[in-house]
């Protein structure tokens, strides 16, 4: 445990969980409001614009949360993972620092002007303040998605002689097609989260009875964007990524699996254990030839096992990948489920005055953090024991001058900060959703 | 084209202290400016729109840095840890307290948050200029290129070396007065009333502090770090700065007692400009310097990322700036002339 490689990882792994709590939500988000913004301009209507500014407010707290807990991430590739930044400066820099001046700034001004500019813009310009901010927040998406799609699948640079990996063709670096499939994925997947959030919300004035017109407009929203969203994620863009997987990190989707041995139509399992020990799946419940098809579209293709591999490019942590992945596909077959029984309700005009189906939306809107969650673990346990795919790994990528006992210190500090942030964010949160839209101007709330 | 980047490097740092630096020594101050609740959001009014574009040159300088010096960036960051951690965290109070503290109406909450506010925005400019020092002053480089630091030793820049000692102690406090002093004339510029007034009371106070410190934190450097004086003393881009330094810290003066509050405080950001152009200047091509033998010192030239990389980054970097200059300008159009306290439920 003094082992300094091990806190390094936990600490990333804590900051970046935790920091993508928050743009999973805005990046989400920022696409509904150019949506209700969109819709009131159109129409005219009070109810959309309110809707709109409610949900400013959350973006903001959100937004501001991701911004403080965003940029100790950038840091840390040079405090704690040196080495690995060192060797791959000369590539990932380049998306990095795109991500700055392309994307954090452009974010960074037009909320500003969307916070402070409602009265100043007048409602056209403040739509475009939305549009601007929903391009910069994407585009910053895109850019870490394709500084991981290095690590995931590298392409686009050559080795020096020294052993660091420099850039050699911008345009394959930038848009390397596993950056491509993995970031319409991602996004989509926060849409989810902003739609199951925005219909919880929604959900529970309705069920309270409380700001009737606003609730209406959400609960619409949320639910159409919702469905449309997790249907999306599974079909084409998980479908892709996991044939993406299949080709390039055919181990990876062994381990994700807890399939030991090859073999063709090879099952997708629905529930059971990986014994990694005995190297077998315990208490397996399955569909039969599915993983085949979706790794390779093909029922009687061949999927190859763990066993085909040597044992030092395992994953080294299969049990957490394996229930990573499953608890991310499984939550989400259940959001396509959950919204397309919304949307049925909604289409018959009774989604208002169902309300079990209103208490399913409230109680829901933590699980798309979770799958979220799980998703990205799936995606970074099953690039291990590897920091760049087949070139780099993460044993390497340390800094070599800092030990266990600062790591522990930055970590333990960076638990507290973020326990207290948590607590009183959800306190704030929760505040913004008692109190409900209100009117611009008639904004004082003595 | 490394020397190239070294000066885009050096650029996005000092236009980061300038920007964020209004920011920060606005918040330091506001609990001495303002007095009244309506007033401490006449100051967050006047910094709101900005401060987090303003970060964001921190961001994209160490983007900047990432690109083309990784060696440098590896080697800092990680030789500086817990410094950097302190930093991250005070920077992480911030922004909590200026979004926080407007979500709730209540005496306690934004008295704690005013409190966090201050104490953040003070300690932030500290830190950063002791960074400064500790990269003037030098680092204990080994062979291959890496250091640690722990935050003190002996506190003498040379014994046993520590992040923190006299003299980048001394960097950090003239960092931080000569920020107090940039915020103060900056508020002076974005309000009436009450809060101008304070503003610039403190701003005459704290121009002769700034000076003194200046000339203090110069002789210490003269003395530990000849080369810098060698240096400023050859190059011609170093005597401009030192004149721009010269001009601006005249013009904050003078500007000031004319109730010029404009002119005031771009005559302090030429000062802050000037100072960090001219130790650049002086300092080039050495980014990280070395304690012992200076052939170990991490320069532009030994440190730089392959020439394609550098060549390549050449592509886009000149578009993001522009776009973000842009962004800058349409947001001060936006904002321009005094802020009035912000009505209550709208921004901060």
């Amino acid at each position: 445990m003094s082992d300094p490689l091990f806190w390094h990882r936990l600490q990333f792994g804590f900051t970046i969980t935790y920091h993508y709590l928050f743009p999973q939500l805005t990046m989400g988000l920022a696409l509904l409001i150019v949506v209700l913004k969109a819709i009131a301009l159109r129409t005219g209507r009070a109810p959309w614009d309110d809707a709109a500014r409610f949900w400013i407010r959350i973006f903001g707290l959100n937004f501001a949360l991701g911004v403080v807990t965003g940029i100790p991430m950038e840091f840390q590739f040079g405090t704690n993972w040196a080495e690995f930044s060192r060797r791959t400066g000369g590539v990932i820099g380049q998306t990095l620092a795109m991500e700055g001046i392309f994307a954090f700034f452009l974010e960074s001004s037009f909320l500003a002007l969307l916070v402070w500019g409602e009265r100043r813009l007048g409602p056209r310009r403040h739509f475009l303040a939305a549009l601007a901010l929903f391009v910069g927040s994407w585009l910053s998406g895109y850019f870490i998605v394709a500084t991981n799609a290095f690590m995931q699948s590298p392409v686009g640079h050559e080795i020096a002689a020294d052993g660091t990996f420099q850039i050699a063709r911008l345009g394959a670096f930038v848009f390397n097609p596993w950056a491509i499939v993995q970031f319409l994925h991602n996004q989509m997947a926060a849409v989810v989260t902003a739609s199951f959030v925005m219909a919880a919300v929604a959900a529970y004035w309705t069920l309270r009875g409380e700001h009737a017109a606003v609730a209406r407009v959400s609960l619409r929203t949320g639910v159409v964007a919702g469905l449309a969203a997790a249907m999306l994620v599974a079909f084409p863009t998980g479908h892709h990524q996991g044939r993406m997987v299949a080709a390039k990190q055919p181990v990876t989707l062994a381990a994700m699996e807890g399939r030991f041995e090859s073999g063709p139509r090879a099952p997708l399992a629905m529930i059971g254990q990986p014994n990694v020990a005995e190297r077998k799946l315990d208490n397996p419940i399955q569909l039969p030839a599915v993983l085949s098809w979706i790794a390779y579209g093909d029922f009687s293709a061949n999927v190859r096992g763990l066993s085909e591999f040597p044992e030092e490019d395992w994953p080294t942590n299969i049990e957490l990948l394996y229930y990573s992945f499953h608890v991310m596909v499984g939550l989400g077959t259940l959001f396509i489920a959950v919204m397309a029984v919304a949307a049925l309700l909604a289409l018959r005009r009774r989604l208002e005055s169902s309300r079990w189906m209103l208490w399913i939306l409230v109680l829901a809107f933590p699980f798309p953090y979770i799958a979220n969650t799980a998703g990205w673990m799936t995606a970074e346990l099953g690039r291990q024991p590897w920091l760049v795919y087949g070139l780099m790994r993460t044993a390497a990528g340390g800094s070599p001058t800092v030990h266990g006992g600062s790591t522990l210190f930055t970590a333990l500090g960076f638990a507290g900060l973020y326990l207290v942030l948590g607590v009183l964010f959800l306190a704030l949160v929760a505040r913004e959703v008692a109190h409900g839209p209100r009117r611009p101007g008639a904004g004082a709330h003595a | 084209m490394a020397a190239l980047w070294f000066a885009i490097s050096a650029v996005m740092f000092a236009v980061y202290v300038v920007m964020d630096g209004f920011d920060f020594g606005a918040g330091a101050l506001h609990l001495a400016v303002a007095k009244s609740d309506r007033e401490r959001r006449q100051v967050l009014a006047a910094i709101g729109p900005f401060w987090d574009g303003n970060e964001v040159w921190l961001l994209a300088g160490g983007g900047v840095l990432f690109l083309a010096f990784p060696k440098v960036l590896a080697a800092g960051l990680s030789g500086f840890y817990l410094a950097i951690f302190l930093l991250l965290w005070v920077l992480i109070l911030r922004g909590i307290a200026i979004e926080f503290r407007s979500h709730v109406e209540d005496r306690m909450w934004r008295a704690f948050w005013d409190a966090t506010f201050t104490v953040a925005s003070a300690l932030a400019p500290v830190l950063l200029g002791a960074a400064l020092g500790n990269v003037v002053r030098g680092v204990p480089l080994s062979a291959d290129g890496w250091f640690a630091l722990s935050l003190f030793e002996s506190f003498s820049p040379t014994g046993a070396l520590g992040i923190l000692d006299w003299y980048t102690v001394l960097a950090g406090v003239l960092a931080l007065v000569a920020i107090l002093h940039h915020g103060a004339l900056f508020l002076a510029w974005k309000t009436d009333g009450p809060v101008r007034e304070r503003s610039l009371r403190l701003a005459g106070a704290l121009f002769p502090a700034t000076v003194a410190l200046w000339l203090a934190a110069s002789a210490a450097t003269a003395a530990l770090a000849p080369e810098v004086v060698r240096g400023l003393a050859a190059r011609p881009l170093a005597w401009l700065s030192a004149a721009l330094l010269l001009a601006g810290l005249a013009t904050s003066f003078v500007a000031r007692r004319a109730g010029r509050d404009l002119a005031a405080f771009l005559g302090s950001a030429a000062f802050l400009l000037g100072v960090l152009a001219a130790t650049a200047a002086s300092v080039f091509p050495v980014m990280l310097k070395s304690a012992g033998d200076p052939a170990l010192s991490l320069t532009a030239l030994n440190a730089a990322a392959g020439e394609r990389s550098l060549r390549l980054g050449l592509l886009w970097w000149p578009l993001g700036l522009a776009l973000a200059i842009v962004y800058f300008v349409i947001l001060f159009r936006l904002h321009r002339g005094k802020v009035e306290a912000a009505a209550e439920g709208e921004g901060y």
